[in-house]
């Protein structure tokens, strides 16, 4: 039990008829990054919030322990152990960013010296230097993001919730987020990770759990959840219905799309199944516009637990 | 650090915020002393001479006199709107969860918002008295006792006042809804002995007038600096006072520990 971070047992929660979290059980080791993945109203805010303090868990919730600590009966030894970026930005609007950051180190009791060295480098390492001295509320959402993270830094958490990070950030700051995200678990920090996103779960989890409808539907790392499900494709599209039509009939096996005139044959994207793909389309004397090899990823995964019947065409993000 | 020495600490670190919220912004505590200086010059000016006739005659300058204490309570309801309205718009930012997170002194984030209200009340009360006393205002034979006691009611119904705004800040959804919450903070003293005696009042109104916290504590606040009667107002006064606060401070401190929606 000494080195997990997280150990949650049945967490439940309703809010009024609806139930949000029905029975999930979480557990989290030291310096890693867990993943806890689902669609929007999947309940991850939930268990954020009831993980981190903020709000209380339905009676017949099992035991929860955060570093250690019994949530029910020590929550402030619990909030001394976590730090906390919400979906929402967590800063002051209405001060600058450097006195977001002092304020952060005087409730953590620093004195002012500290507090102010840890801002001056915190600031620093977030690149917010030059807007230090400006409103918060000034900030670009990335900007407000980096400050938020910085703010949970002050007090040198042990282990950190992130609520979708990178939700409404461009590419770049998203990869940036990535980086720094990246850069806590170096220092042996655990990171508790909310995302709508596979391929941020995909690139930064140690471990992820796949959440729906209030219930866990898998967990296990990436690459044992790309198991669970049947490989990729080879996906052949056609710009003439009549073409589509008579390829459609030779190839039997392929599953039809019929609105985007495109087959899908069962592929795992080896260099020789690919081939012999190849030569039989051939062979038959089907010429396809365009030809793509899908590798299972984490989206077939996802849709595939969660239930998505209608399938997006291709990658979503 | 012991549990009173972390309250005391985390508490004057909001207030520190709160301050340098007001300081930063303070185009909303300066519209809200609009309302009481405009009513002043406005009943001193425009309607001294026969709103004089109503307190027994004496023209534009006893009416100064009559007036001025409720103003100045008045002056404390019309800041406590601000207070709500902060608080309001203080909930919907996601620092509060920010803070309830952390291992603070839980009441800390309320009193930091109480104090500096009250602070700010303060400094207005002696904005707008300022103003009084530059349009004639005087105190009749106060002396030291009566100032310091004329303070402390005022700093009293400043707490009470705004531990109810507080509570009032944090059932509103957002500010709007808090400015309409706070309304009887300026309403209540234009229903008191503020502009006219009570007993000038028709008398199905009257116990309205009478039997609500701006009437005894303004009459407590005319005895102090004009020297009129005080009579059980006092008493009643500090009981509004307490009352309202100890109200507001379990009100308040209960919405804000129970679970954000």
């Amino acid at each position: 039990m000494t080195d997990l971070a997280i150990a949650a047992n049945g967490l439940r929660k309703s809010y009024g008829d609806k139930v949000v979290l029905d029975g999930v059980d979480l557990t989290v080791p030291e310096g890693t990054i867990f993943s806890l993945l689902g669609p929007n109203g999947a309940g991850k805010t939930t268990a954020v919030k009831i993980l981190s303090t903020l709000v209380s868990p339905d009676p017949g919730t099992g035991d929860i322990h955060i570093g250690g600590h019994d949530l029910a009966t020590a929550p402030q030894a619990v909030r001394a152990a976590i730090g906390v970026t919400g979906q929402f930005s967590a800063v002051d609007g209405l001060i600058t960013g450097e006195e977001n950051m002092l304020l952060m180190a005087d409730l953590h009791h620093l004195s002012k010296r500290e507090g102010r060295r840890v801002a001056a480098e915190l600031l620093e390492r977030f690149d917010l230097v030059e807007a230090a001295k400006k409103p918060a509320s000034t900030y670009s959402g990335g900007m407000k993001r980096r400050l938020d993270i910085a703010m949970t830094l002050v007090g040198s958490p042990r282990i950190i919730f992130l609520d979708e990070p990178t939700t409404g950030l461009d590419p770049r700051s998203r990869h940036n987020m990535w980086q720094i995200i990246r850069q806590l678990v170096t220092g042996g920090v655990t990171v508790f990770l909310t995302t709508q996103y596979l391929d941020e779960a995909d690139e930064l989890a140690d471990r992820i759990a796949v959440l729906n409808n209030g219930k866990i539907a898998a967990q296990g790392t990436a690459e044992e959840l790309k198991r669970l499900i049947p490989g990729g494709h080879v996906r052949l599209r056609f710009t003439d219905p009549a073409a589509y039509q008579s390829a459609a009939l030779t190839l039997r096996e392929a599953t039809r799309d019929d609105e985007a005139l495109a087959l899908q044959l069962p592929s795992d994207g080896s260099q020789r199944e690919l081939r012999s793909i190849l030569d039989w389309l051939d062979s038959t004397h089907i010429e396809a516009d365009e030809l793509t090899v899908h590798t299972p990823d984490l989206d077939d995964v996802f849709f595939a637990l969660t239930g998505g019947t209608d399938k997006p065409k291709e990658t979503v993000r | 650090m012991s549990s009173l020495a972390l309250a005391v600490r985390d508490s004057s670190t909001m207030l520190r915020r709160n301050l340098l919220h007001a300081r930063r912004y303070p185009s909303l505590t300066l519209n809200l002393l609009l309302t009481p200086i405009i009513l002043l010059l406005l009943f001193v000016y425009i309607f001294g001479n026969t709103m004089s006739a109503g307190i027994g005659g004496g023209g534009r300058s006893a009416y100064i006199a009559y007036l001025v204490p409720g103003l100045l309570l008045m002056t404390i309801g019309s800041t406590t709107i601000g207070t709500a309205v902060s608080v309001s718009n203080d909930m919907t930012e996601g620092i509060i969860a920010r803070f309830r997170t952390m291992a603070i002194h839980r009441g800390s984030v309320l009193i930091g918002h109480v104090i500096g209200s009250v602070l700010q009340s303060i400094a207005s009360v002696v904005l707008v008295g300022a103003v009084a006393v530059a349009i004639g205002f005087r105190s009749k034979d106060a002396g030291v006792l009566e100032w310091v006691a004329a303070f402390g009611l005022l700093v009293l119904f400043a707490l009470a006042l705004t531990w109810i705004a507080v509570g009032m800040g944090l059932i509103s959804p957002n500010a709007e809804a808090a400015s309409n919450n706070a309304l009887p903070m300026i309403l209540l003293p234009l229903l008191s002995s503020a502009f006219v005696p009570v007993d000038s009042m028709p008398g199905w109104f009257r116990p309205i007038a009478e039997y609500q916290p701006f009437t005894p504590a303004i009459e407590t606040l005319r005895g102090l600096l004009l020297g009129t009667d005080i009579g059980n107002n006092g008493w009643l006064a500090v009981a509004w006072c307490l009352g309202l606060t100890v109200l507001g401070y379990f009100w308040s401190t209960s919405k804000f520990n129970s679970d954000p929606k």
